[in-house]
């Protein structure tokens, strides 16, 4: 099942990549993305972890939720370079998230928003580094992390 | 109608520009490796989101638009996972970052 997603998914993005479409050439695409789910199957590659198919149903109310994040913080972030008040600050913060996919997700988007940066995972915490108290602030408010935990819909 | 468009793809690209130029200032102002991360980032999402935008805009409905979507999707994925390798990499060589440290720390 989860196989035919991905070939699914690879067609899809193929045929948006060739722009040609004679019979032989798409037979070709046919051809290799076959190829590479039977790789993928042999690898064991295709599982939660792989192809985290349980994002999908609320993935655009989250990438718009991210989207918004990123432009506010990237205009504090252009605030604090040119006013040049940089307190940096470094914390840990717990996730409450289930599976690792959606702890990497909910790192990444830390990383994502300008101004805050995951330098290390351990388990269940984060260590994040702030530009500033107020990112800070943010983080710790667990906002993002909600949020992730939502995404992740395992609760 | 084409008028409009091409002055929203100005705007897209001034505001882009503008946020590499603040980033690259940030890169050579701010104190230390993991700051310095922070002004990347800007540039990696900020900029790159305003100029696809800005493409996007100037070719309308094609597979071009397509294509640039991709660009940005792949970089949306990648430029996090560049600035952990980097932050972390810095961890792992004991270098601490400047400023408070605000409980222990791992």
């Amino acid at each position: 099942m989860k196989s035919l997603i991905l070939f699914f998914i690879l067609f899809s993005l193929w045929l948006l990549m060739s722009g040609h479409y004679n019979f032989l050439i798409v037979c070709l695409g046919i051809i290799s993305c076959v190829f590479c789910v039977y790789v993928a199957k042999r690898g064991k590659l295709i599982d939660d972890e792989g192809l985290p198919i349980f994002f999908i149903p609320r993935l655009l109310n989250y990438l718009i939720w991210l989207f918004k994040e990123i432009l506010k913080s990237n205009l504090s972030t252009a605030k604090v370079i040119i006013n040049g008040q940089v307190e940096p600050e470094t914390f840990t913060v717990k996730t409450s998230q289930i599976t690792d996919v959606a702890k990497v997700t909910y790192a990444n988007s830390i990383t994502l928003t300008p101004g805050t940066v995951t330098t290390k995972i351990q388990k269940g915490v984060l260590e994040v580094h702030a530009l500033n108290s107020d990112f800070g602030k943010d983080v710790r408010t667990n906002e993002m992390d909600k949020k992730v935990t939502w995404l992740e819909g395992k609760k | 109608m084409v008028l409009i468009l091409d002055i929203f793809t100005s705007i897209c690209f001034f505001i882009g520009s503008l946020s590499i130029i603040i980033g690259a200032c940030g890169l050579i102002k701010l104190p230390d490796v993991f700051s310095r991360i922070h002004a990347a980032g800007m540039i990696d999402t900020g900029g790159t989101a305003f100029f696809i935008l800005g493409m996007v805009l100037q070719t309308g409905w094609s597979l071009i638009t397509v294509k640039l979507v991709l660009i940005g999707v792949f970089i949306f994925f990648t430029s996090p996972v560049t600035s952990h390798v980097t932050a972390n990499l810095a961890r792992e060589k004991n270098i601490l970052p400047v400023g408070k440290k605000i409980g222990k720390i791992l």
